[in-house]
Formats: structure tokens, sequence, C-alpha cells
């Protein structure tokens, strides 16, 4: 049980954090035929795009309303009108999904006025849907635009109304940011095996799981349809992944009465064996033999595992539903989360076995990283893993430096067995040979193990 | 104190700029900052560009002050490296919240730069405005003189707000932020004969330590590269150089004209970039320094180094010469390297079928020209869709480009070279042309492009195969029906800025537009960036050739 701090400084070093509007473009970018808009001044957009690109290696369908400063004091209607004009004429697109930024919302622009206006002006737009989302830059964290948006998306396009009949084997899955295309791609393989249809919203996996297209598009090159989410007030149930899919999860059962069940993590052996309880409930079907073969290799592997796990310290920064997922699979390994930074509120951090969670940044994890075994972060840990000799293991976004981001696999019994092998291997590596002095009392008066000596290291040192 | 649009005044009526030469008072008065198009616009904004431009300085502290997407989504992005610090790779944002949006963030932002200092203690704190705060009315000026005088130490304010204009107005506000607070402010220990000024190379992927060597053989000290492995004393007391060089005409120009304007320093615009602008930029730093003082002894061993290193490099690159001989190389470029870099691929014996001049000046354009012949085909503000095509078409066997057009190029399952600033791979001086042809023979003859471009076994025909049966049929289904063809030509864009198709300035030429500017007031084509204009001279020249316009059919 943690005690949740928010760091004291007024400087943010290295950041953790990233920006909401982005946050709500990544989930735009799950559905079909959609082009995300920031809307704000250029920058805004170029660096997501380049963040995203760097991250999943794939051309990214991001736009921009150009705000500049004269439009940013008078208002951004025009701004707004045209970009989705030259949107509708250059990428022919099924969705516009349109993201704040502080820029916009500094000044107070009223873009749901907005958008009223330019559906009166243009009834040609009607089939086209346009979805709005606030998303300030100086307001909450990247998961945060990314439920908020995944809900918007069920507001806009779910009739608000209870169905007469509802197809029994329709599964609506809410998939939160901290799942990949490689996690989405799983589940669904999973839920399919049940004989059920899910309907991922958003589905990353159509479009951002690296596949070559048949043609070239300018939107997003897959994803759940419009008429998709639509349908989904008529399904039997809702599965959401990630205390950040509550409201969305919510949100969809006001307006359709879809009932659901929430995960909030699925790594690791106990969470598993609930969905598939709940999938076999659900379909009325046994459990598929593949899923018993699987749970008895996850179940050995954590056996195998354990040696290199026990007492582990680790040191994590990541955001809410992904922290709590690994610093909870660590901790039923046998390993110790000494250190857990994130970025934004959420009701999972107080559930997190260790004693203190820090909303902060990088810099607050390096100094907690020494005398650790490992660090899990996104890539920009690695200044600190250089500073510090802790190796690093990347999770989340972004991931720049490494290939096959969106193919990481973290749910499932699959998942949660390589992930035992990938994170116990890097253990292993990290084992101290013996020598002839390692039990000398001199050496123990010498600062300990190599480890320790480097750990010292200060950050100073780095510049 | 310049206001902020004084500042951006100033900057537009640069004298050493041919291209703001040519234009009269109004139009200088507007700027070169083209009206973004919400909507179609790519590209970084002012901030951004102010960013890259000083980032490079090694060792000081750059602080953002604005929400957290300005440094949280950016930071430690860019390749430029490092001899010395690696400060400058630390991401340090004041990260404001929903509070100092309201009741300001000049607190924060001092506080901030009090505890950089006491954490850090770096030569300097650069301090960067952005959107937001600049907005709320965040005094960063009045923030960092109050705490540049408790402190003892140099806090620059980088004025550069991201809604200002794109990337390359923000270089030049970084260029008026340093000559205004930094150059000038430190000496040297010594100064020599030797002592040079870099302006406009950022060091990335280590490409100033490619051509470093060979100055220092020289006996040439690069007293200060503006900003490349930079350190904060270099850049302050770089007005002791005897000469400079330009290294990124559009970036900072300012900065090189006023300091030749304040300090008397002479400076030659040129290229690290293919084995002819190597030597050329050698003489002429060679030339300079000779001017300025330098033994006339200088010249004889810059001459015996180029004839020993070009040697050298040719006697390297012939082995390549032969296999790339005759293959077709499509360009996307930033711009400002487009020409340096065409005459470098030449050079390797490959064709250019095309090279993007988004960004680039019109003078740019006609270095292009003359080094690819009149008929070059140059490819303004290609959409990804056109690139893909050209690509499809196989019209090109391999893609130069930055980062984010490449997986148009993979996709189509063409090779592809990363030649912008995220590139891993240095390509400056002798020794980066080598680097260059090696990592084209390497991406073209990789075998995998044969693995790739074989088809599923479940699926009769080949990539290109369908690509060429889709085309076929897309050009088929035009040829039988005028209508779409004629209405497919008209659609054709023109100017991309404003989005002006063919069909519009015909339309506005019939009308009675008879000149560039007629036809600029009637459908907005050509005053956004100008690259257009050209074209639309053309299409009027025809229009008066065949006397007049023929009326569009009627659909």
């Amino acid at each position: 049980m943690a005690r949740v701090t928010v760091s004291k400084k007024s400087c943010a070093v290295n950041p953790l954090k990233m920006s909401q509007p982005i946050g709500g473009a990544l989930a735009f970018m799950g559905v079909s035929g959609c082009m995300p808009v920031l809307h704000g001044s250029q920058g805004c957009t170029s660096f997501g795009l380049v963040l995203f690109v760097r991250h999943f290696k794939e051309a990214i369908p991001l736009q921009t309303t150009a705000m500049n400063e004269v439009a940013t004091i008078l208002g951004g209607l025009d701004n707004i009108e045209q970009a989705i004009l030259n949107i509708v004429k250059r990428a022919k697109p099924q969705v516009i999904g349109i993201c704040s930024t502080g820029v916009t919302e500094t000044k107070g622009d009223d873009v749901d006025g907005y958008l009223q206006l330019v559906r009166k002006r243009h009834p040609e737009l009607v089939d086209i849907g346009i979805v709005y989302v606030s998303t300030p830059d100086f307001k909450d964290a990247f998961q945060d635009g990314f439920g908020k948006t995944v809900k918007k998306l069920i507001e806009a396009f779910v009739p608000e109304e209870i169905p007469s009949r509802r197809a029994p084997q329709r599964i609506n899955v809410l998939a939160g940011c901290h799942l990949t295309p490689g996690d989405i791609d799983e589940l669904r393989d999973i839920i399919e095996a049940f004989g059920l249809e899910p309907t991922f919203l958003p589905d990353l996996s159509g479009s951002l799981d690296g596949h070559i297209p048949d043609d070239f598009t300018p939107t997003t090159l897959g994803g759940v349809t419009k008429e998709d989410i639509a349908a989904m007030g008529s399904a039997a149930r809702t599965i959401a992944f990630g205390e950040q899919m509550r409201e969305a999860a919510e949100a969809l059962q006001n307006r359709a009465g879809v009932p659901f069940d929430l995960f909030d993590r699925l790594t690791g052996l106990e969470p598993n064996d609930e969905l598939i309880s709940l999938l076999s409930r659900i379909s009325g079907r046994p459990v598929p033999l593949r899923f018993r073969r699987q749970r008895g290799q996850l179940v050995d592997a954590m056996l195998d595992g354990h040696f290199h796990f026990g007492r582990k310290r680790v040191a994590i920064g990541a955001e809410p539903d992904l922290l709590f997922a690994i610093s909870q699979w660590l901790t039923e390994m046998g390993a110790e989360v000494t250190a857990a930074v994130t970025t934004t509120h959420s009701p999972v951090l107080e559930r997190i076995m260790t004693e203190e969670v820090l909303i902060g940044d990088l810099e607050d994890l390096e100094h907690r990283v020494v005398g650790c075994d490992l660090m899990i972060t996104h890539s920009h840990g690695r200044q600190a893993s250089e500073r510090t000799g802790v190796p690093l293991y990347r999770m989340g976004l972004p991931m720049f430096d490494r290939i096959g981001a969106a193919h990481e696999l973290s749910v499932g019994y699959r998942g949660t067995r390589d992930l035992i092998f990938k994170l116990g291997n890097l253990f292993i590596d990290r084992m101290h040979e013996p020598t002839p002095d390692t039990w000398r009392e001199e050496s123990a008066v010498n600062g300990g193990t190599p480890l320790a000596s480097e750990a010292d290291i200060a950050l100073r040192s780095a510049h | 104190m310049a206001s902020l649009s004084d500042k951006i005044q100033d900057v537009f009526n640069e004298p050493g700029c041919d291209k703001n030469k040519g234009k009269s008072e109004k139009e200088r008065k507007k700027g070169c900052t083209k009206q973004l198009a919400p909507g179609a616009a790519a590209g970084g904004c002012a901030f951004d560009g102010a960013k890259i431009a000083l980032q490079p300085i090694t060792d000081v502290a750059h602080l953002v002050h604005g929400p957290i997407a300005c440094e949280g989504n950016s930071w430690d992005n860019r390749g430029a490296k490092t001899s010395g610090s690696s400060l400058y790779r630390t991401g340090f944002t004041t990260d404001i919240s929903e509070n100092d949006v309201v009741f300001g963030g000049e607190k924060r932002l001092y506080r901030s730069i009090k505890e950089i200092i006491d954490k850090y203690d770096p030569p300097a704190v650069f301090v960067y405005q952005t959107c937001v705060p600049a907005m709320t009315g965040d005094d960063i000026e009045a923030v960092c003189k109050a705490a540049a005088a408790k402190f003892n130490k140099p806090v620059i304010p980088v004025i550069s707000p991201g809604f200002v204009g794109p990337k390359n107005l923000g270089n030049k506000l970084a260029g008026e932020a340093i000559l205004d607070h930094v150059i000038g402010t430190q000496e040297p220990e010594y100064t020599t004969p030797y002592d040079i000024n870099i302006i406009g190379e950022y060091n990335l992927a280590g490409e100033l330590w490619q051509v470093k060597p060979l100055l220092d053989e020289l006996g040439i000290r690069i007293l200060a590269c503006i900003s490349g492995d930079a350190k904060y004393h270099e850049v302050a007391s770089s007005h002791r150089a005897r000469a400079a060089m330009m290294v990124c005409s559009k970036a900072m120009i300012n900065v090189t004209r006023k300091m030749e304007e304040r300090y008397g320093i002479p400076f030659f615009e040129g290229s690290f970039y293919g084995i002819g602008d190597m030597s050329d930029s050698l003489r002429e730093i060679a030339r300079l320094l000779i001017e300025r003082g330098a033994p006339a002894e200088l010249m004889d061993r810059t001459d015996a180094l180029i004839t020993r290193e070009e040697a050298k490099a040719w006697a390297r690159i012939a082995p390549y010469r032969e296999r790339l001989s005759g293959k077709r190389v499509l360009l996307i470029t930033g711009g400002v390297k487009s020409w340096s870099v065409v005459a470098a691929l030449q050079e390797a014996g490959l064709d250019i079928v095309g090279t993007s001049v988004k960004k680039s000046t019109k003078e740019d354009k006609e270095r292009i020209k003359e080094l690819m012949g009149q008929d070059a085909h140059m490819i303004d503000d290609m959409t990804p869709r056109e690139m893909y095509k050209m690509l499809r078409e196989a019209r090109a066997d391999i893609m130069l480009s930055g980062g984010r057009s490449q997986f148009i190029a993979l996709k189509a399952k063409m090779p592809w070279l990363d030649i912008n600033q995220e590139r891993h791979h240095a390509y400056a001086g002798y020794e980066g042309m080598v680097e260059l042809v090696h990592e084209i023979d390497k991406a073209l003859y990789n075998p995998v492009w044969e693995q790739v471009r074989r088809p599923a076994p479940w699926e009769g025909k080949s990539w290109e195969e369908r690509a060429d049966e889709a085309i076929a049929a897309e050009a088929a289904a035009l040829a039988a029906d005028p209508v779409a063809a004629e209405a497919a030509r008209r659609d054709k864009q023109v100017c991309s800025c404003n989005l002006v198709s063919v069909g519009a300035i015909e339309d506005a030429i019939r009308d009675g537009a008879n000149d560039v500017a007629a036809i600029g007031k009637a459908t907005a084509a050509g005053t956004g960036c100008g690259g257009c204009q050209e074209r639309i001279a053309a299409m009027l020249e025809a229009a008066s050739n065949a006397s007049a316009v023929a009326a569009p059919q009627a659909a």
C-alpha cells in the first residue's frame, strides 16, 4: 500500500511525462480512416509526430490547425474550419479527431461551438465523424488524454438507447494505452478462441502494427470503424483493460446499458486466470487446450524464474496503468519495487506494493535507482542507466532506440511467460562471479559489490 | 528592449539574403514566413527551430518554460554529439500547470533557474519561451535578468514561442538571442591568426569531427562552432575569430552577417558535403585567413592536403562507381543541403530524378538546376501520395530523405537512406562522402529487397505487377473518359501552400488575370512560399501563346 506523493520541484528534469493531446491522438490512431488533428501551433503536432514515428517506425497521420499568433488571440474558428476542409479534400477521412492543446485552451476556444457552426456551413460533411476532445497540455498526462478520447469516441458514435436485442457473441474491448498493438493481437486471439467476436476500441493492432498496406492512405491504415463503434451499444458485454478505461466503460454502460468488467492488469498468473474464466463463462465454452498448456508453461516459468527475481530491487518509471501492472507482477515474482515514479494521479497508485509512488520525473527516478538491480522505464531512461550503471529494461512509450516496440508483449499467459524470461535473463547477466576476495572483510569496507560502487556515481559526473 | 515583433521584422530584413534584397519594401515587411495551411502543414514551430539551433551547446542547461508538451514530447531526440559535457541532453522544463496559467509562471521559472544552478551549476542557463506563457504574459526577459543578477550567472532568454512562425524563423530568433546576450561577453584565453568560427553546423552524428582533423592538421583552430559541440565560453568569445564559415545558410545568416558588421569577421558560405564542396570550403577558409593576416603558405599546405585527401577519397569511391552508376536517386531533403548533396551524389555516378526544394531558397533551386541541367525534375512539396506513386512506378532505385518520409519508401519496398537530423551516419567531409556512397551501396544491394518483393505463396502476382496494373487501370479509365481526364488534369495542384489547382488558375486566366500577382489576388496561388510562381508564369505564357484558354469542357 503506497503513499502517493507529488514532486515539490519547480523544474522538471528529464521528463517521464508526455502531454495529454498526443495521448488523445494515439487513441484516434486506432480508429479506421481517421485523421487526428491537434488544435494548436504546428510545433505541437510536429513534436508528437516525430515521437510516434520514432516509436512505431511507421508513417503517422497527424495534422495541425497551424495556429499562428494572431489566430491564437482572435480564436481558432477559421483554422478549425480550414483544417477540416483541407483534410477532407486531401485525405478523404471517415473520422477527424481533434484534440485541443495548451495554446488554444489558454485562449479558451469553444471548439464544440465552432464545430456546430462548421457543420451548419458545410452540410456536405454530414458523413464525416468529427470528434473533439479537450486536452490542455498543462493538465494531466498522456494516459488521461487517451482515456478521455476513448470516452469521447463512445459518446460521439454509440447511440444513446438500450438496444432491444444484444448479440450474445459480441464483446467490446476497451484497450488502454499501456497495451501495445502486439498485446491487442494476443487478446484478440484469446477472445476469439472462445468463439466470441471482439470489437477493440481503439484498435491499434490494425493501424500501428507495422504491416504492409495494399495502398497508401494518408489517414490511419486500419483500426476500428465508426460503424463498429456505433454497434458496440448492442454487444453483450464490455471488457475494459486498464483503470484509464473505466470512464469510457461507464459511458458505454450509461448510454447503451452494456455491462462491463474491468481488468486493471493482465500481466501475471492471477489476472489471466480471471480473464480466461470470464471468457469461458460468457461464451459457455470450456477453456481450449492451448490455454491449459500456456498456463502450465507460465507456472513453470514462474518456478524457473523465481530464483532470479527473489529480492531483486527494481525501480520503475511509467504511467499509472503500466506501472501498476508491472509492479504487481514483479512483487508476485518475489522482487521488490523499491522506487516507483509516475506521471499522473490514478486510483491504482495506492494499491502498488511499495512505500511511495511519486508523481515526478526521471531525475527523481535516477536518484532512487541507486543500489537497484534493474530499472524499467521508456527509452529516456537510457541516460540514467548509463550514469548509474543500473541496467535498463525499456517499457512504455516512447521506445525510440529499439525496433519492434509495437510487438512487445506483456499480457496473457504467454506474454507474462516471455517477460519472465527477458527480465530473468537480464538478472542472470548481472550475476556477480565470486572471486577469492569476495567474502574478505576489506571488500565490504571498500564499498561492497562492484554494482554498488558504480551506482554511487553522482549525477554531476555526467558533465 | 526590442519587442518580439520588432525582432521578427529585423530578422526578416536580412541584407545578407539575396531573396530578401530582391523584394519590395512591402513584401519585405510581410516577411519570408509563409502562411501555414491548417490541415495541410507539416514541420516544426519557431520554438523547435530555436532549440535546434542552440541545444548543441553542450555545457549549458536548456530550460523550456511551458507546458509538458514542448519539452516532454521532444527532449533528447536529436543526434548532435558532444566531446565533453552531456548536460545539453538533460531535459529541463517548468512543466507549467493550470495554476501557472491562471496566476502566471514567473515565480516557477525563477525557482526553476535556481534549482538548476544549485544542482548542476552550468556556465549558463538558456531559457526558452513557449506559446502558453507568451500568451499569459510571463516576462521571461525580466525573470532572466533578475536571476542572472541574483545568481551571478548568465541566464539567456530565447524568445521564440512556437506560434510566431516555422522552424527557420526560430533558428534566426535563437541567433538573435546569442547575438544580444552571449557573443562578445567573454574573451578567449589566447588568439591565433588561424581562428575561425563555423556557423550553422550542429555536429549531427559527429559530422564536425569528420572535418576537424583536417583543420587541426592545417593548424586552423575552430574558435567556436555555433553551435555543434560548442561550449558556452567558446560562443561567448567567438567575436575574436579572424574569419567565419556559414554552413547552413538559412539558419544563421543573421548571426554571421551581424558578426561581420559588429566585429569585422568576414565570412563565406560553404558546405562540407561532397568532395568538391569540401575542397572549396577548405580553400575559402585559407583564403579568408590569409586576407586577415595569416601567412600565405597556409594556402600551399591547404592545396597539398586537398590533393592528398581528394585522391584518397576518389580511390575509395572508385570501387563503388561502377555499381552505382546509372542508379536513380529520389532526393527529398530539408533543403539547405539539397544542392550540396546533389553534387556529392553525382560524384558517385548516381542520377538524381528529383529533389524536394520545399525549404530551399530560390538561389538553392538555381544551383540545383545548374548542377543537374535545365530539365531537372524538381519536386516541390510532393505529397506522400505522389512520392509513393513515384516510387511504385519504380522511377527511382533509392530514396534519400528525412526520417518522417522513410516509411513511404519502405512500404513501397524501396531502398531508403536517412540524410536528415535523426540520421545515425555522418556524411561530412571526404570521409563522409565515402561513408554516404558506402551506405547507398549497402542499401541498394541488400538481398532483403528481393525477398520482401516476392509475393505471398497464395498471391499469384508480385507487388510490382499489382501496382503496375492498378496504375495502368487508372490511366486507361482516364483515357476512356475525357471528362474525367480533364477533371483530373484540372485538379492537379499547383500551389501547395494554398491548395490551388490547375483548373482554378486557368479559370482566373480566362477571367482576365494576366500576371502572377493578379492570379495571386484571384486565387491566392503563389502567395504562400512563392515556390510555384514560376509554374504560374509558365501557365500564363502558354495561355497567351494559345491566345486564349479554351473553356473547360462542360461536365
